[in-house]
C-alpha cells in the first residue's frame, strides 16, 4: 500500500514551492515595473489551494477508499487548478520578474520544438483525455495504489497534463505558435466528447478495484463536474474569438 | 457622396450563412439544454446511463452533448457578432434555430431512442405516446424551419425587395 502521508508531501511540496516563486515574482517585479494584478494572485492561489485539497489532506485521504472523492479530487487536480493557474498568467509573470538574459533563455525554451509539440491542442488532448482513458480503463488505477512512484507519477500527470490541455486551447500568454479558432474549437468539442463518454464508460464498467455504486457516483461527479468547468474554457476561447474577429468599421460609423 | 451611400447600402446585406448558423447551434444547443435539464434533472424521466445502450450510442451522445454545449454558447456569441454589425435577421436566425432544435430532437428521439436505446423519454409507462409526441414536435420544428430558412434564400425577394435589412 502506497503510504498516503508521504504521497501527499511528495505531491505537495511542488505547489507550495511554486506559490511562493509566484509570489516572490510578483512583488520583486512589481517594484521594477507596475504592480502585477491582485486579482491574478488570488487566482493563483486559489488554484493551488485546490490542487492541494487533491493531494494531501482529508481529501486525498478520503480518494485513497472512496471512488467518488477520488473523482472530485481529480476535477480539482485535472480541470479547476490548471484552469485557475493558467489565468494567473504565471509565464508573463516570470519573463517580466527574470532578468533580460534569463527572460530570453525562457522564452527560447518556449519556441522550441518540444514546446511546441506539446502545446499542440490534439497532442495536449491526447496527454489528457487518453491518459485518462489509459487510468481509468487498465488495471492503472489499482495499481496506482499499490506502488507509491505510480501514484506520484499518475498525479503529476493530471495536473501537467490538464495545464497543458489548459493553455493549448486559450491563449492568456504570449504564444509562439498559434492554432487557429476552429482548429481548437474541433479539438476542445472532442476533448468535451472523450471525457463525456469515458464518464459514463465508468458508470457502467467500474475500474478494477471499484465497487459498482461508487463508479456510478464517480462517473456522474466525472461527467457533470466536467461540464461545468469546461464551460469556462468554451466562454473564453469563444470570447476571444469574438474580439479577434471584431470589424474595422461598423456600417453606422462607414455611413 | 450619393453614389458613395449607394455602395456602403448595397454592402449592408445580411450575411445569409451566418445567420443561420448562429440560429442553428443555438437552437440545437437550447434543446440539448432543455433535455438535460428538464428530462434529466427536474423531472428524472430520461436516465443518465440505459444498459440497453450500445457502443455507438455512447459515442453519438457524447458528441452531440459536446458540441451541443459548445453550440450554445458560440452561438450566442455568432448573434453578438451579428448584431455587432448590423446585420442581424431575425426571420433567417428563426430558420436556423428551428431546423437545429428540430432536427436535434428527431435525431434524439428516433436514432438515439430508438436505435441506439440510449435511453427512453420514461420509464415503466406505455412508451408509445410519449414518442409520438416528441418526433411529431420534433418534425413540425424541422418543417417551419425549412420553410422560414427556403423563405430568406439568397436571391428571394422579400416584399419587393431585395435586401431586408435596406430599411435606410
Amino acid at each position: 500500500m502506497v503510504m498516503i502521508e508521504t504521497a501527499s508531501l511528495l505531491l505537495a511540496i511542488p505547489f507550495i514551492a511554486a506559490f511562493i516563486l509566484y509570489i516572490y515574482a510578483a512583488i520583486s517585479s512589481g517594484q521594477r515595473f507596475n504592480k502585477w494584478p491582485a486579482y491574478r494572485i488570488a487566482l493563483w492561489m486559489l488554484g493551488t489551494i485546490f490542487a492541494l485539497l487533491s493531494v494531501a489532506g482529508p481529501l486525498a485521504k478520503r480518494a485513497h477508499m472512496d471512488f467518488e472523492a477520488h473523482m472530485l479530487g481529480h476535477l480539482f487536480l485535472g480541470m479547476l487548478a490548471p484552469l485557475l493557474m493558467a489565468l494567473a498568467k504565471p509565464m508573463t509573470l516570470a519573463l517580466r520578474a527574470l532578468s533580460v538574459k534569463y527572460a530570453k533563455k525562457l522564452a527560447r525554451i518556449l519556441r522550441s520544438r518540444p514546446i511546441i509539440f506539446l502545446s499542440n491542442p490534439l497532442t495536449a488532448t491526447i496527454l489528457n483525455v487518453g491518459g485518462l482513458w489509459v487510468l481509468y480503463t487498465t488495471d492503472l488505477y489499482m495499481m496506482m495504489h499499490q506502488y507509491l512512484w505510480l501514484h506520484l507519477l499518475v498525479h503529476m500527470h493530471v495536473f501537467l497534463a490538464g495545464y497543458i490541455f489548459t493553455i493549448s486551447l486559450i491563449y492568456l500568454e504570449p504564444t509562439p505558435h498559434r492554432y487557429s479558432y476552429l482548429y481548437r474549437s474541433i479539438i476542445l468539442v472532442i476533448a468535451l466528447a472523450g471525457h463525456g463518454i469515458l464518464s459514463k464508460f465508468i458508470y457502467a464498467n467500474p475500474p478494477a478495484g471499484v465497487p459498482p455504486d461508487e463508479a456510478r457516483a464517480g462517473g456522474m461527479l466525472m461527467y457533470y463536474g466536467g461540464d461545468a468547468i469546461d464551460i469556462v474554457l468554451v466562454f473564453l476561447l469563444c470570447l476571444h474569438w469574438f474580439r479577434a474577429s471584431k470589424p474595422q468599421t461598423t456600417i453606422s460609423q462607414a455611413t | 457622396m450619393a453614389n458613395m451611400n449607394r455602395t456602403d447600402t448595397s454592402s449592408h446585406m445580411p450575411d445569409f450563412s451566418k445567420n443561420l448558423w448562429a440560429g442553428f447551434m443555438f437552437g440545437l444547443g437550447l434543446v440539448a439544454f432543455i433535455d438535460e435539464t428538464v428530462f434529466h434533472q427536474l423531472l428524472h424521466w430520461h436516465h443518465f446511463y440505459d444498459k440497453s445502450t450500445t457502443n455507438i450510442g455512447l459515442v453519438s451522445d457524447g458528441f452531440f452533448h459536446a458540441f451541443s454545449w459548445f453550440a450554445t454558447i458560440a452561438g450566442l456569441f455568432l448573434l453578438a457578432d451579428l448584431r455587432r454589425r448590423e446585420s442581424f435577421w431575425l426571420k433567417r436566425w428563426w430558420g436556423g434555430m428551428l431546423l437545429g432544435s428540430g432536427g436535434f430532437q428527431l435525431y434524439d428521439g428516433i436514432i438515439q431512442h430508438k436505435i441506439m436505446r440510449l435511453h427512453q423519454i420514461r420509464y415503466n409507462v406505455d412508451i408509445m405516446p410519449y414518442d409520438l409526441v416528441w418526433n411529431i414536435t420534433a418534425a413540425i420544428m424541422l418543417l417551419i424551419g425549412i420553410f422560414l430558412t427556403f423563405q430568406t434564400r439568397p436571391g428571394a425577394t422579400h416584399k419587393g425587395v431585395t435586401n431586408p435589412l435596406g430599411n435606410d
